[in-house]
């Protein structure tokens, strides 16, 4: 992984040159919904693009604008911040607190020049592992549009996206599928 | 260390004799904190063992309280500065309020590329050029404060827009440009030498194309980093670099002002503006000139003034918090209908400590930024 990681992000191992470019995605999910979304996904076998880094947290109330701030700091091309429709969260409101941090978050991006659609919010609930695989294709297609991130391309420090053929268990990251 | 000996000689620890009076000074440690600049002073002439890694360096505020007390006068800023930037090379930073946000977005700006949406807050009143023009105003990241604190009802654009307003009314029409970013005061405090070059030539650079021979900000912060810290990066002739208080103190003779009723007011004295950079009386001429505005001077105010203790995003916790909560007790024991300040940054963790659900009403006091004091008061 450490020597892929200053080609990973135009040339993948295995890839050809004319390979279209993969964008690196860090998708933050709720432990009880969005994260067993993409488990559902995995388990049924559905296929999509893996080209995401997924986190973890117990609620998308934990999603700060640090965190998204952060991941673009750090060179990620999207990020797609996910939780429990509303109403259903496990910890009842969260998910409110969510959308307010996603908006303050949004016009950070805003601000800075970024293109919003590098950033998203979607609800996914444990069973739509459809629903999940949907919502990562679109938004890896919409950032792969975009193209890379301005503050990836000028040579940030980018978390290099696990190699698709290298299993993510081994990466440390869960992409459910 | 080479690097900490000439942090001790620039700084003077050498001439420390252990008399306490900066840790006795000290703020932080008055409410409770661990923070002891005698501690980080000693230790330095010491050799430096442990000072990185104490685990307080980053507690200390810089207000430069401890500064304006030393009899011998060590320069505890500098040392602290120094101290900080060589922890960040081992990898030691602070603890960040708020994940790390406003951090990540100075870095964001310091890398550049991006075109930033900095103009959307000027109204279409409001006369500004984007490239040209003598007088450089710098907005600093009020846009970004409010979006981030809008939760908190931080308001610190109408600063921006008061100055530009009074800019106009002087006949002005300051260079307000979409290519500014973050001074990086707050990078440069959290030992990130890096970013902050990389945003220093960005912007000395900016202004000097713009033909500038007069910068005017209103934020304190932006203003130290200007006339001190950017000394190094300033090439050819610099402009001359002005705080909104000084600018309107030279020019209020030219502003027709009304009162609307007499109006009781307060004065906070930002580090930055005051201890640091010896701005004390044109804010309190700037207010003397408003007709109806009487000043209330706070317990401390000038030289003893209190910091808003929340400088650098490198040091929120229960006692900046309580040093916000006196602070404010000490402004409402004024009498004073209105806190007015000199920094943007004041304004944020001030409202920040009065958004406190069982405090509320004993701490709270409406608040202005000097600038919109008197753009309201013009006629
Ligand atoms: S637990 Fe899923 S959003 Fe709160």
């Amino acid at each position: 992984m450490s020597k892929g990681a200053k080609v990973g992000r135009s040339k993948r191992a295995g890839a050809g040159p004319q390979a279209p470019w993969n964008p690196s995605i860090v998708v933050f999910a709720c432990n009880w919904c969005s994260y067993a979304g993409a488990d559902t996904a995995g388990v049924s076998r559905i296929q999509h693009q893996p080209h995401f880094r997924m986190i973890r947290v117990m609620c998308s109330g934990r999603i700060q604008p640090g965190f998204v701030l952060r991941a673009f700091e750090r060179g990620a091309d999207g990020v797609l911040v996910s939780g429990c429709h509303l109403g259903d969260c496990h910890y009842v409101f969260g998910n409110e607190r969510a959308v307010e941090q996603f908006e303050r978050t949004m016009n950070m991006v805003k601000l800075l020049g970024l293109e919003s659609g590098r950033l998203r919010l979607e609800w996914v609930s444990a069973a739509e592992g459809a629903r999940f695989a949907q919502v990562i294709n679109e938004f890896t297609d919409q950032v792969r549009a975009l193209g890379p991130s301005p503050f990836a391309r000028l040579g940030a420090r980018v978390a290099p996206s696990p190699e698709p053929e290298a299993s993510a268990l081994e990466q440390g990251a869960t992409t459910g599928a | 260390m080479v690097e900490l000996a000439e942090a001790a000689k620039k700084a003077r620890t050498w001439a420390c004799y252990d008399c306490g009076k900066c840790t006795a000074s000290c703020p932080v440690a008055r409410v409770g904190g661990d923070t002891t600049p005698r501690r980080h002073v000693l230790g330095t002439n010491a050799g430096g063992d442990g000072v990185l890694s104490d685990g307080t360096l980053f507690s200390c505020l810089t207000c430069g309280l401890c500064e304006t007390r030393c009899p011998v006068q060590v320069s505890y800023t500098a040392l602290v500065r120094t101290l900080r930037e060589l922890a960040f090379r081992e990898g030691v930073e602070p603890e960040c309020p708020h994940g790390g946000a406003l951090q990540s977005v100075m870095r964001m700006m310091a890398r550049g590329g991006t075109q930033q949406d900095r103009l959307g807050w000027l109204g279409q009143e409001l006369k500004t050029e984007k490239n040209k023009g003598a007088v450089f105003y710098w907005t600093g990241c009020t846009m970004y404060y409010d979006a981030f604190f809008s939760d908190l009802q931080v308001t610190t654009l109408n600063g921006s827009r008061a100055a530009v307003r009074l800019l106009n009314a002087l006949g002005i029409t300051p260079v307000v440009s979409p290519e500014e970013r973050c001074c990086g005061h707050d990078l440069l405090w959290n030992g990130d030498r890096t970013s902050f070059e990389m945003l220093a030539r960005h912007n000395v650079r900016l202004v000097a194309e713009s033909g500038a021979e007069l910068l005017v900000t209103s934020c304190a912060e932006c203003l130290r980093t200007w006339r001190l810290d950017y000394t190094p990066y300033l090439e050819g002739k610099p402009p001359r670099i002005l705080h909104i208080s000084e600018f309107l103190a030279e020019h209020l003779g030219e502003l027709k002002l009304r009162g609307d009723g007499s109006r009781r007011v307060t004065l906070q004295d930002p580090c930055r503006l005051g201890r640091h950079l010896g701005v004390f009386d044109p804010p309190r001429q700037v207010l003397a000139g408003v007709p109806g505005i009487e000043l209330r001077e706070m317990r401390h105010a000038r030289q003893a003034a209190l910091c808003c203790a929340g400088g650098t995003w490198s040091n929120c916790d229960r006692y900046a918090k309580r040093l916000q909560v006196e602070r404010l007790h000490e402004a409402r024991a004024t009498g004073a209908e209105l806190l007015v300040t000199t920094c943007p940054k004041c304004q944020i963790h001030l409202r920040c400590a009065m958004h406190d659900p069982r405090r509320g009403d004993e701490i709270e006091i409406a608040m202005r930024d000097l600038g919109e004091v008197v753009a309201g008061a013009l006629a």
